[in-house]
């Protein structure tokens, strides 16, 4: 009879373990998902303000639940909107600690003043700048994201961040004035 | 003559107000000091310039060239001299500007030897095309999309039927009417040389019914391989699906192409113009458009392509009562923010037409009088909630996307919604939307990759990626060997700290983002 018992609490303790390590795998799977499906709705700026290396990071630090997600500024109350439906979770306001939404911007390099340090080069997440040591380099404005993060790197300031340029293209039609009720 | 056709589904008898207009001849119009050309005037890439400021051109030469597939050619519309090439004023619905061309006329008109004719019955398809594209042609009844491009993806579909559009079913406009009655023998010997180019086995020259004088015009003329038809003035019979649908009974699929029936759609404009560039060598550089509305003259007008607005509203005389000026006609046109802007191929209509009365748009009461005029069949009432919630998703699944914008609900709505102001909204929220997914994609992309190639050259490389403290704008040492360069960069860093003591934080773009 204790043989039975103990052979019953035997099966039942390896099928709780096995499914304990089903499971942990299949949490981490489910993470990975996690992580690249809130990857694909972050504006992939990789300015780094959310404080994690990139929006990947970031990513996976909300889907770890390390990290909230009102910390990405370029992407503002939309991406956050649309994070928090995705997540199930109440949209809440961005944290101010990251910085304000704002429109977007690109960043110019003053040609004349360049030195051609390479270090702006370096630090841009998107290959935006090109360049080669001691010659000049430049923005390709249509791959800056204005992350700004070759700013600080800049020994001779060279570097403005400028509003995007309107385009006739990219205009969008505003909404309608109210109706009165 | 042949019966009207049956009606398609939908829409509205909208007052003509073509009856002034309707025996009248064209009419020049002086050439401006200033002809302006836009990059950007039609559907695709912008076209890319060939010429430099202070450069002397005369009509008919090369401004600008396709920069791509979908893309069109630029031509003088008069000799003189290149003056500018910068942002204009340009037709546009939020008033922004563009890149343009700017040529000043010398007044002495001179023209480029005309390129050599083609034989439109001997000439190879592939020499018409490629005729069509030097000349700069795009569909000139309003959309703007390259004819070349359209007749090259008809020839490797399926089509069947070239239908020449001259429905013009909105109000006022009538200088493809105008152009009939000129140029009727044009119009069918354009149209031959389309359904040649194209390979198609039939061609339908599409009329209104009210167009009696064209109708006749065109009936005079030897239109063997031609077929002429009429179509009831219900607007927008003139709408490239609801013609189709009239003509040959098939619907164009829903996310389709007219091709994908086995159908190519010009203009007659477009037609017209294409006559001129085969059988006559000549680019385009004119058009025939319609001044109307609040102006002493209305006419039809033959305008150099370029020519500012203002220019035909003073040519035309205007009346003294408060107007806005569209571009295009009173149901789909644009309304115009700067006068200055200038006349470009799509150009059909300028119009003066008198100020809104500012009475206020009322709740919707939900009468369904804009269901039953929709020629999409759609559900205008139901995409207005659903879009005035920014609800996209659920705009898309009532098919936003296929509403043509032709305002036959808006024109009925007894509560004076401005619908198609939401659903134009909608759609260019939802592009913008599109377009930045996309554009997050290839940043990721390009991200990856980065990471991928400073991982390969080893670790002290992949540092970079770290977020950058804000003690890094320390100016770090600089590494080059030579003396004389050392003291280059330390004296440019110098006048770096001198200049960031002046400046405010703010201006540099430093300190302006306070968590790094």
């Amino acid at each position: 009879m204790s043989i039975a018992i103990a052979m019953a609490v035997l099966v039942l303790g390896a099928l709780v373990a096995a499914r304990a390590r089903i499971c942990a795998a299949a949490s981490l799977r489910g993470s990975h998902d996690l992580a690249a499906r809130i990857d694909r709705l972050l504006p992939q700026t990789q300015c780094g303000r959310c404080l994690y290396a990139g929006c990947r990071p970031y990513a996976e630090a909300i889907a770890r639940g390390e990290a909230r997600i009102n910390r990405c500024p370029p992407g503002g109350a939309a991406t956050i909107a649309r994070l928090a439906q995705m997540l199930g979770v109440e949209p809440m306001a961005l944290d101010p600690l990251h910085g304000a939404e704002a429109p977007a911007s690109v960043v110019i390099i003053d040609e004349e003043a360049c030195i051609g340090c390479t270090k702006c080069i370096q630090a841009c997440p998107v290959d935006a700048i090109i360049g080669a040591a001691r010659q000049m380099h430049t923005v390709i404005a249509a791959e800056c994201t204005g992350c700004e993060l070759c700013v600080p790197p800049c020994p001779v300031d060279c570097i403005a961040v400028v509003p995007a340029p309107p385009s006739p293209r990219a205009w969008r039609w505003p909404a309608p004035i109210g109706v009165c009720a | 003559m042949s019966a009207v056709l049956r009606a398609f589904r939908g829409g509205v008898r909208v007052p003509r107000g073509k009856e002034a207009l309707q025996g009248a001849g064209s009419r020049g119009v002086a050439l401006p000091p200033l002809l302006i050309y836009p990059l950007q005037a039609h559907v695709g890439t912008p076209a890319r310039t060939v010429v430099d400021v202070g450069q002397k051109v005369c009509r008919g030469e090369l401004l600008a060239v396709p920069s791509s597939y979908v893309s069109q050619a630029i031509h003088a519309g008069t000799s003189g001299v290149i003056v500018e090439i910068g942002e204009r004023a340009v037709i546009h619905p939020g008033g922004l500007r563009d890149t343009c061309v700017v040529l000043r006329a010398d007044g002495e008109d001179r023209r480029l030897e005309p390129s050599p004719a083609l034989d439109p019955a001997r000439a190879t398809p592939e020499a018409l095309l490629a005729r069509i594209a030097e000349a700069g042609i795009v569909g000139m009844g309003g959309a703007g999309f390259p004819s070349h491009v359209k007749l090259r993806e008809g020839q490797t579909s399926a089509v069947r039927l070239l239908i020449i559009n001259a429905v013009e079913c909105e109000p006022y406009i009538s200088c493809d009417d105008c152009l009939i009655r000129e140029r009727a023998a044009d119009v069918v010997l354009g149209a031959r040389i389309l359904k040649r180019a194209l390979g198609a086995s039939q061609c339908v020259i599409a009329l209104e019914e009210d167009m009696q004088r064209a109708w006749d015009v065109l009936s005079s003329c030897d239109t063997a391989g031609t077929e002429l038809v009429r179509v009831p003035a219900i607007y927008p019979a003139g709408s490239e699906r609801q013609l189709i649908r009239m003509i040959t009974g098939a619907e164009v699929p829903r996310h389709g192409l007219p091709i994908d029936a086995g159908v190519v759609m010009q203009n007659a404009a477009t037609t017209v113009a294409v006559a001129d560039a085969v059988v006559r060598g000549l680019p385009l550089t004119e058009r025939l458009l319609t001044v109307a509305g609040a102006v002493q003259t209305p006419a039809n007008l033959r305008a150099r392509i370029g020519t500012p607005i203002a220019h035909l509203l003073d040519a035309c005389g205007r009346s003294a009562i408060d107007a806005r000026v569209i571009v295009g006609g009173p149901m789909m046109g644009t309304r115009l923010v700067d006068e200055s802007a200038p006349v470009v191929k799509t150009t059909n209509c300028v119009l003066r037409l008198p100020a809104a009365d500012g009475q206020a748009a009322m709740p919707c009461i939900r009468c369904g009088d804009c269901v039953e005029v929709c020629p999409a069949q759609l559900q205008p009432q139901a995409l207005y909630e659903i879009a005035r919630a920014g609800d996209w998703d659920g705009a898309r699944d009532l098919h936003l996307f296929d509403c043509i914008e032709c305002g036959a609900c808006a024109y009925v709505c007894p509560s004076r919604l401005p619908l198609v102001h939401y659903y134009r909204h909608a759609k260019s929220e939802i592009d913008a939307l599109e377009t930045a997914q996309r554009r997050a994609a290839e940043l990721r992309t390009r991200y990856e990759a980065r990471l991928r190639r400073l991982a390969q050259r080893g670790g002290a490389a992949a540092e970079a990626e770290e977020p950058v403290e804000p003690d890094a704008a320390e100016p770090p040492a600089p590494a080059p060997d030579r003396a004389a360069m050392q003291a280059e960069i330390a004296a440019a860093i110098a006048r770096a700290k001198a200049r960031r003591g002046a400046n405010t934080p703010a201006a540099t773009g430093k300190d302006g983002n306070g968590t790094r």
